[in-house]
C-alpha cells in the first residue's frame, strides 16, 4: 500500500562546530501513517527533530511538507513559530514542556492562539467581548472538551497542569499540540517513563490519532513494545547516519540494527569512542 | 495548670526562665550600650557625647520582660498572656490616638514597648491556635491561603474598596493631605498594574519602568505647551509615545531573559533620565519644565482669578474657591486612569494575547512549537505596559506642573517592581495592597522620623518570612470549563 507523501527528508546535514550530529540522512514520511525513528541514545534523533520543527536551522539539507490538499512547505527556510502557525507542524519534547502554572484548559486554550487571535480581531473585538469572538471561543472551548474527554482529564480541567501526574501530562502535551490542528504531529519519546499500563493507553491514543484524525505521526521513541505495535514505517538512526529503514519487521531483523543496538565481536578490538573519531574524521 | 502547648516537649522551669530571660537582656545590654546609651550631640563647639542611660536600661527591661513572657507561653500559660498583652498594646494604641497622656516621651521606646507587646500577644495567639487543633497541621501555616477563602473575601473586599475609593475625597476626615496621599497611592497602583502586565503576565523582569514614566511626562509637557492641547487631547499622544518607545526598548532585548533582561532595561532607564538630563533644548536639562498646564473641568479652571473669558470652577458651580477642588480632580482623574488600566488588564487576561503572554511566561520554547509569535507577544505586552506608564507620567505633569529627570530616578522603578512583587506577581488585588503600605506606609511611619525606613525594612523582612510569593499570590484560571457537555467538533 502507498500512502500519499507527507513529508521528505533529502540529505539532512546538522553540524555543530566539528561535531556532526546527523550526517546526510534522506527519509520520508507518509500521510495517515506513523512513522518512527529509533537509534541508540545520542544517534541524532532529537536533532532531527528540531531541525524540523525550526529550533536548528539545518547545516544542509532540505526538508519538505505536502498537505494532503497540495500545498507545499520547505521547512528549512521557516521561521521557528510559522512551522506550526503555516505549515502546521505540531511537536511535544522529550522532557515535557506544558505551561505548569496553567490550567489544563488554558494549556489548550494558548495551542489555539492563532486561530482565535484572528477571531478576536487582534484583540480589539475581544476587549468589547463581540459575539465574533464569543463564538470562536465557545468553538475552541468544544475541541478542548473533545480532547480533554479522550485523554481522560475532563474532571480536572481547570487545575494547574503541574499538577498532574507525570503520564498525564504527557497525554495533556499530545492533547495540546492536536489542539493546534496540525497536519504532522512529531513526538519526541512520549513513552518515556510510563508504566505499561500508560503505555498502551498511549498507543492507542496515537492509533486514534492516525485513524481518526487522519494525519502524519512522527515519532521518536525507546520503548520497542510501542515500536513495533504501532508504526508503520521505522527508520534506524546511528551516529547521525541512517542505517536502515523498513516495515517494522524487517527492520527487527536487520543485522545492521542488531549491531547497532548490541554491538558485534569484531568491535571489540576498538573501542567505541576511538570508532566515533574515526568516522568524525572522516 | 494542665499544659496547652502539645508540642512542648521540654519544659522550663520558673528559674530556668529566669535565667534565660537575663541571658538575653545580657546580650541586649550589650548591644544597647554603644547603639542607644551613648549619642554624639552637635553643640556647635564640636562634638560631644551624651548618655542616654534610661532610655538604655529601659529598652533591656522591655527585652528581659518581653522574653520571660514569651518562656511563660511555651510553658502553657499563653491564655492570660495573651488577654494581658492584647489589652496593654490595645489601650496603648488608644493612648496614642486619642492622646490621653503620654506614656513615655521618647517616641521610639514607645513604639518598641507597642511593638514587644503585639509580638507577644501574636505569639501567644499562635501557641494556643496551634494547641488547640490536632497535630500535624502546622505545616500549612508557611503555604498560600486557601483559595476558597480567598475568594470568599476577594468577593467583599473589592467592592467595599471601590467604593471607599470614589467616596474617600467627600468623608468627614478628608483633607487635603490625604486626598494628596490618596493621589499618590493610586499612581503607583496604576503604574503597577501597567508594570504587572510587562513582569506578572508576560514574566519579562522590567527594572527601567520609569523611563516610560518619564517619557509619558515629558511628552504630556511638551504637547501640551506648545501645541496648546488640554489634558483629555494630550493623553493619547503622550501614550502612544511611551509605547512607541515600549516597542523600541522591546526590540532589542526580545533575545534575552531574566537577570540580562532585567540589566538591559535598568540601563535603558537610565538612558532616558540622562538623555533628559543633557538634551538642554528639548527638556530644558536639569532646570525642568514648569508651568505645565492644569488639567480643566470641562472647561473650567481650578483657579482663583481665571483669565479672562475663562471660567473657573468655583464661580460656575457657586462655590467658595478652595484649592482642595483641584485635588478632588485629580483625585477622580487618576482613579478612572487606574480602573481603566485595571479593567484593561483583567479584560486582556482572558483574550488570546493575555494567555500567550502567561504561556510565554512559563514556557517560551513550547510556545514556539505550538505556532506562537513571541516576536509580536513580547513587543505587544512592552508597548502596552508602557502606555499606561506613559497615562501616568502625563497625570504626574498635568498634577505637579513641574517636571524634571530628579522624579524619575531608578528608585522610582524600584519601588513600581517592588510594588508588583510584593502584592504577588499577576494579581490585581495584591498591587492595590502593595501600593497602600508601600506608598501609604512610610507616610504612616511619619512620627518615626529617622526610624520611618527601618520600621518600611521591618515590614519587608516579616513578609519575606510570612509570604515570599506576594501578599496574594493566587492565581484564577483565565477560563473555565463550561459545566454543560459541549457538541463535539
Amino acid at each position: 500500500m502507498t500512502a500519499p507523501l507527507l513529508l521528505r527528508i533529502e540529505h539532512l546535514t546538522m553540524r555543530f562546530g566539528g561535531l556532526v550530529a546527523v550526517d546526510d540522512v534522506s527519509f520520508e514520511a507518509a500521510d495517515r501513517q506513523i512513522t518512527a525513528i529509533i537509534g541508540p541514545n545520542g544517534a541524532g534523533k532529537t536533532t532531527v527533530f528540531n531541525c524540523l520543527t525550526g529550533f536548528y536551522k539545518p547545516t544542509i539539507g532540505m526538508l519538505t511538507l505536502r498537505r494532503p490538499g497540495g500545498a507545499t512547505f520547505l521547512l528549512e527556510r521557516m521561521d521557528g513559530y510559522r512551522i506550526g502557525q503555516v505549515a502546521r507542524v505540531a511537536r511535544t519534547f522529550q522532557n515535557i514542556r506544558l505551561f505548569p502554572r496553567m490550567s489544563v484548559l488554558e494549556n489548550l486554550m494558548v495551542a489555539q492562539h492563532n486561530k482565535l487571535m484572528r477571531a478576536s480581531g487582534y484583540t480589539f473585538f475581544g476587549l468589547f467581548g463581540l459575539p465574533v469572538y464569543r463564538h470562536a471561543e465557545a468553538r475552541a472551548l468544544d475541541l478542548a472538551r473533545y480532547w480533554l474527554d479522550r485523554i481522560g482529564l475532563t474532571a480536572r480541567a481547570d487545575e494547574e497542569a503541574g499538577n498532574m501526574a507525570y503520564g498525564e501530562q504527557r497525554r495533556l502535551e499530545i492533547a495540546r499540540a492536536m489542539c493546534t490542528e496540525p497536519v504532522l504531529l512529531c513526538l519526541d519519546e512520549p513513552a518515556a517513563g510510563l508504566n505499561p499500563r500508560e503505555s498502551a493507553e498511549l498507543n492507542e491514543l496515537l492509533l486514534f490519532i492516525r485513524d481518526e484524525h487522519k494525519i502524519g505521526v512522527l515519532l521518536i521513541e525507546h520503548d520497542m513494545s510501542v515500536v513495533m505495535k504501532i508504526s508503520d514505517h521505522v527508520v534506524v538512526l546511528d551516529y547521525g547516519r541512517k542505517i536502515s529503514a523498513g516495515s517494522p519487521t524487517s527492520v527487527r531483523n536487520d543485522p545492521v540494527v542488531i549491531r547497532a543496538y548490541l554491538g558485534e565481536e569484531e568491535d571489540e578490538a576498538l573501542p567505541p569512542e576511538v570508532e566515533t573519531d574515526l568516522k568524525f574524521g572522516a | 495548670m494542665a499544659a496547652i502547648g502539645a508540642g512542648a516537649e521540654r519544659q522550663l522551669s520558673f528559674g530556668e526562665m529566669i535565667r534565660d530571660a537575663a541571658a538575653v537582656a545580657l546580650v541586649a545590654l550589650g548591644l544597647a550600650l554603644p547603639l542607644v546609651g551613648f549619642q554624639t550631640v552637635d553643640r556647635g563647639a564640636g562634638m560631644i557625647l551624651e548618655t542616654r542611660f534610661g532610655a538604655m536600661f529601659y529598652a533591656v527591661g522591655v527585652i528581659f520582660v518581653g522574653r520571660f513572657v514569651l518562656g511563660l507561653i511555651d510553658a502553657g500559660r499563653g491564655r492570660p498572656i495573651l488577654a494581658a498583652s492584647g489589652a496593654f498594646s490595645a489601650a496603648w494604641v488608644l493612648n496614642a490616638i486619642f492622646d490621653v497622656a503620654p506614656p513615655i516621651e521618647h517616641v521610639t521606646l514607645g513604639w518598641l514597648t507597642w511593638l514587644v507587646a503585639m509580638t507577644i500577644a501574636l505569639r501567644a495567639w499562635f501557641v494556643l491556635r496551634r494547641g488547640a487543633r490536632p497535630a500535624g497541621r502546622d505545616g500549612t501555616r508557611a503555604g498560600a491561603l486557601p483559595a476558597v477563602w480567598l475568594e470568599r473575601v476577594g468577593r467583599l473586599v473589592v467592592p467595599a474598596a471601590l467604593t471607599f475609593a470614589v467616596v474617600m475625597p467627600f468623608l468627614p476626615f478628608a483633607d487635603q493631605r490625604l486626598v494628596d496621599l490618596g493621589i499618590l497611592v493610586l499612581t503607583y497602583t496604576m503604574l503597577g498594574w501597567g508594570l504587572n502586565v510587562v513582569v506578572g503576565l508576560a514574566g519579562l523582569l522590567d527594572l527601567g519602568y520609569v523611563a516610560f514614566y518619564a517619557v509619558g511626562a515629558y511628552s504630556y509637557a511638551l504637547i501640551s505647551i506648545n501645541l496648546g492641547l488640554n489634558f483629555w487631547e494630550t493623553l493619547p499622544f503622550a501614550g502612544a509615545v511611551a509605547a512607541f518607545f515600549g516597542v523600541a526598548l522591546g526590540f532589542p532585548v526580545l533575545r534575552l531573559r531574566g537577570d540580562y533582561l532585567a540589566i538591559v532595561t535598568l540601563g535603558f532607564g537610565e538612558m532616558i533620565r540622562l538623555i533628559l538630563l543633557n538634551w538642554d533644548d528639548l527638556s530644558n536639562g536639569a532646570k525642568g519644565i514648569g508651568d505645565i498646564p492644569r488639567p480643566s473641568f470641562f472647561g473650567l479652571q481650578f483657579t482663583a482669578a481665571p483669565r479672562e473669558g475663562v471660567a473657573a470652577f468655583h464661580e460656575y458651580f457657586d462655590l467658595d474657591f478652595s484649592p482642595i477642588h483641584r485635588v478632588i480632580y485629580l483625585y477622580y482623574i487618576i482613579l478612572i486612569l487606574a480602573l481603566l488600566t485595571n479593567w484593561f488588564t483583567l479584560r486582556i487576561r482572558k483574550l488570546p494575547i493575555g494567555r500567550a503572554w502567561e504561556a510565554l511566561r512559563e514556557d517560551e520554547i513550547a510556545c514556539r512549537a505550538l505556532g506562537i509569535n513571541p516576536t509580536t507577544t513580547k513587543l505587544t505586552a512592552f508597548a502596552i505596559g508602557a502606555t499606561f506608564g506613559g497615562f501616568a507620567g502625563s497625570f504626574f505633569a498635568t498634577r505637579q506642573g513641574f517636571i524634571s529627570p530628579e522624579s524619575f530616578n531608578f528608585i522610582e522603578s524600584a519601588i513600581i517592581l517592588a510594588i508588583v512583587v510584593l502584592g504577588g506577581m499577576g494579581s490585581q488585588l495584591g498591587v492595590v495592597v502593595a501600593s497602600v503600605v508601600l506608598i501609604g506606609g512610610p507616610e504612616w511611619f511619619r512620627d518615626l522620623g529617622t526610624f520611618r525606613m527601618v520600621a518600611f525594612g521591618a515590614l519587608m523582612v516579616a513578609v519575606m518570612i510570612w509570604r515570599p510569593q506576594g501578599l496574594l499570590a493566587h492565581r484564577d484560571p483565565t477560563v473555565r470549563l463550561p459545566a454543560a457537555p459541549g457538541r463535539p467538533p
